[in-house]
């Protein structure tokens, strides 16, 4: 084995991967080679840090030094100030990794990852996802060994059922009882399914543990098969991830040199494989009877249960189907044992949650928090608190299917049932803040107009009813709505969520009921005064000029796409009502802060 | 058009796919996701085709082809903007973002232009909410943008 002096990690997660981390990795590798370096100093491209705003984020140990924002220009003064005569380039670090005398903070001293527990993201950022070895020297595959050759299938389901650990795709059903179900069900072949389908807008852990830690998701897969006593898996992977394909590949091919997957595992009898089917491009199929009908090589529909897929799953067998985070957990519970997971969390929710933290804060990205943290903890201590100076408004969990949650809830704990009390969901994790300047009519009718779009069309509830919600809020946000327009999409709402099919149809509503329940004055002032108070909803505001704050610098008029501002130099200029079209482009420009919606 | 469709290397390249996954369970998918992917659409002689291959109804391809967003059955432009239409970018702007790329180049989501040159798509997340607002132009992200970003950024895919 190889030893090196300094280990240079960079961030190969999806958000720093669009910020240019491959170009950054280049030039480091050939930076490297000119300075004769590449034998002392290791590159190791990494998943994700979680800190997406303020990549490419690159860390150099031993010294634990955080560069953030770097560029491919950075990367010269890296290497020659840093790695070569051991002098940290502390103008590229970033601001908050380092203490007032400028000595480096360990990274749990950092503000964004103080309040942190990773553990479904314990080795992204940590370890080369595209190595088995770096997996296996992080503990990895000890766990499947200890399932494999000290327990019985029914021990392993009695560890994950005292672990408390609950379905991470959304509902927080039971793991262990699934688990259980499955392998009392009666078959001949029985079926390990991933659902790594992540289509809520707005949530990205899912896709962030498959670039940054693939082994754990197949181990967790293998350990399953073992419990249920099923010998295929199938990892149902979204076709707009693929990084996550390639690195699942890659993960997969290397476990089946590695005798972790194939025949005789461990050197037991236990066979188990596992295959990629990717998806297509359909919301629907993150509901799991839509996604067994997918891998069948079918039009993604869902199907009333029962059966449930436990009994009657893919290709009619019996089938286990867990979301990829569930998976992340399970071999550092076999590893630790259910009590270690036990102790992290709320009494009904244990372990961890990872959020998408987005929208108007400042440190977007993944964090992985205990459940019980509150809101106020994510936004303002981890997030770093809503950029401008602005004033939250609401946080949206759970995507389409959850709701907006208002300040006055800023300091519930989170967990499944603390967030289903509120009219919310935990969902998949998406977690998106939304300050003054954002409509919740508009947010209301934005998710509707998405549930319309992947509704599959197979039951009237959800296709007619969503589509009739839908139709109302476009004339609320026109200008256009009436009184009783709110009864009515409450009613509508009630009977919808009763009524349809699938997961998709029963919560397509809350959205809409939530931000009713808690921003009704918005929906008045819709309908009543047609306002937007926001400033939001393009038919119901101008965009004007205030002549007293006006310069007449001209800015906006050259940033106008549709010329509708004139005036001369020098003196207050004017909006052609008739040829704006309200994309504000010019209030972004203006120095002055003389242009208004209003 | 079915001879000059059919009687290429493109063919032989499906016709290795059907082979390998035709005895699988749930052939269908990997064997479209693979014609999408050489043809970059589904015409309905590679339908046809797969239908006699794998003996199952082109009703059922068609349905299925239909079914998916990233199934198309009309041919694509040569560079393909993605305008991220999910939460964190709209709650960021991104709905400006598409107004204005629809305003640079005279297309409204889900068409292709006449000389096939630009194909504009409303997408669904695209992951990179650090970065929100959002477009992917082929493979090329561009992120935290401002409508006035969009000209220039355009331009670079132009046709000479």
């Amino acid at each position: 084995m190889e030893f090196y002096r300094s280990h240079v990690l960079i961030c190969g997660g999806t958000g720093c991967h669009s910020s240019g981390s491959a170009d950054v990795m280049e030039v480091f590798k050939t930076e490297l080679e000119s300075n004769k370096l590449e034998n002392e100093i290791k590159l190791v491209q990494t998943g994700c840090f979680g800190l997406c705003a303020i990549g490419p984020v690159v860390i150099v140990y031993p010294e634990g030094a955080f560069y953030s924002k770097v560029t491919t220009d950075d990367v010269p003064r890296i290497v020659s100030e840093h790695l070569l005569k051991g002098r940290i380039v502390t103008d590229l670090l970033y601001h908050d990794s380092v203490h007032d005398d400028e000595a480096i903070k360990s990274l749990d001293e950092v503000e964004f990852y103080k309040k942190q527990k990773r553990l479904a993201l314990r080795n992204c950022g940590v370890i080369d996802p595209e190595k088995i070895e770096e997996y296996i020297a992080f503990d990895g595959y000890k766990a499947l060994g200890k399932a494999l050759l000290e327990s019985t299938p029914e021990e392993i389901i009695n560890i994950i059922k005292a672990s408390g650990l609950r379905g991470r795709g959304g509902a927080g059903f039971p793991t262990g009882l699934k688990w259980e179900f499955t392998a009392k069900a009666e078959g001949d072949k029985k079926y390990i399914l991933c659902n790594a389908d992540e289509g809520d807008p707005g949530a990205f852990m899912d896709r962030s543990v498959l670039e940054g830690d693939p082994h754990a998701v197949l181990e967790a897969m293998t350990i399953a098969g073992y419990a249920v006593g099923a010998d295929q898996g199938y990892i149902y992977v979204r076709a707009e991830y693929p990084i996550a394909v390639k690195r699942l590949n890659i993960a997969i091919d290397q476990a089946r040199e590695a005798g972790l997957l194939g025949k005789n595992i461990f050197g037991t009898n236990f066979n188990f494989d596992i295959e990629i089917r990717l998806g297509a491009g359909a919301f629907v199929c993150g509901e799991e009877t839509a996604l067994i009908a997918s891998i069948e090589g079918k039009r993604g529909e869902p199907r009333p249960r029962p059966p449930f897929p436990a009994n009657k799953g893919v290709f009619g067998k019996p089938t286990l189907l867990n979301n990829v985070e569930t998976y992340a957990n399970i071999p550092q519970i076999i590893h630790n044992g259910a009590d270690w997971f036990q102790s992290v969390g709320t009494e009904k929710s244990k372990g961890t949650k990872v959020f998408a933290l987005g929208g108007k804060v400042m440190n977007t990205g993944l964090v992985e928090v205990p459940m019980g943290t509150t809101l106020r903890e994510i936004i303002y201590e981890i997030g770093g608190g809503i950029p401008d100076n602005k004033e939250f408004k609401a946080a949206q969990t759970g995507g389409p299917s959850g709701g907006c949650i208002p300040a006055e809830h800023l300091d519930t704990p989170i967990d499944y049932d603390s967030l289903a009390r509120i009219g919310s969901m935990m969902g998949s994790g998406g977690l998106i803040v939304m300050d003054e300047d954002n409509c919740m009519v508009d947010i209301a009718r934005f998710f509707l107009d998405f549930t319309v779009d992947e509704s599959c069309g197979k039951c009237p509830p959800c296709r007619i009813g969503t589509k009739r919600m839908l139709e109302i809020l476009n004339r609320i946000t026109k200008g256009q709505g009436e009184e009783g327009d709110i009864e009515k999409l409450e009613e509508l709402g009630k009977n919808i969520k009763a009524s349809a099919l699938c997961g998709l149809g029963q919560t397509a509503p809350n959205p809409v009921l939530s931000t009713i329940r808690y921003f009704r004055d918005e929906y008045e002032a819709h309908i009543r005064d047609k306002k937007c108070p926001a400033g939001v909803c393009q038919a119901l505001l101008q965009v004007l000029i205030q002549a007293e704050l006006c310069k007449g610098c001209g800015l906006c008029v050259k940033v106008c796409p549709t010329d509708a501002i004139s005036g001369e130099r020098r003196s207050p200029h004017v909006i052609d009502q008739s040829k704006c079209i309200k994309c504000g482009a010019c209030m972004e420009k203006c120095p002055f802060k003389a242009i208004v919606k209003g | 058009m079915t001879a000059s469709i059919l009687q290429d290397e493109k063919l032989m390249e499906l016709k290795n796919t059907i082979d390998e996954f035709k005895d699988k369970e749930g052939p269908l998918m990997p064997i479209m996701h693979k014609a999408q992917e050489l043809y970059g659409y589904l015409p309905v002689e590679v339908q046809e085709y797969i239908a006699k291959a794998l003996d199952i109804p082109l009703s059922d391809i068609y349905g299925v082809a239909t079914f998916y967003s990233q199934f198309t059955l009309k041919p694509q432009g040569k560079n393909t903007i993605g305008v991220c239409m999910g939460t964190a970018c709209y709650v960021k702007g991104s709905q400006a973002i598409l107004d204005e790329i629809v305003r640079e180049i005279d297309l409204k989501p889900g068409e292709t232009s006449d000389d096939f040159n630009f194909t504009l798509n409303a997408t669904r997340c695209l992951g990179a909410c650090g970065l929100a607002p959002v477009i992917m132009i082929n493979d090329d992200v561009y992120g935290r943008l401002v409508p006035s970003d969009i000209k220039g950024i355009i331009s670079k895919y132009r046709t000479k």
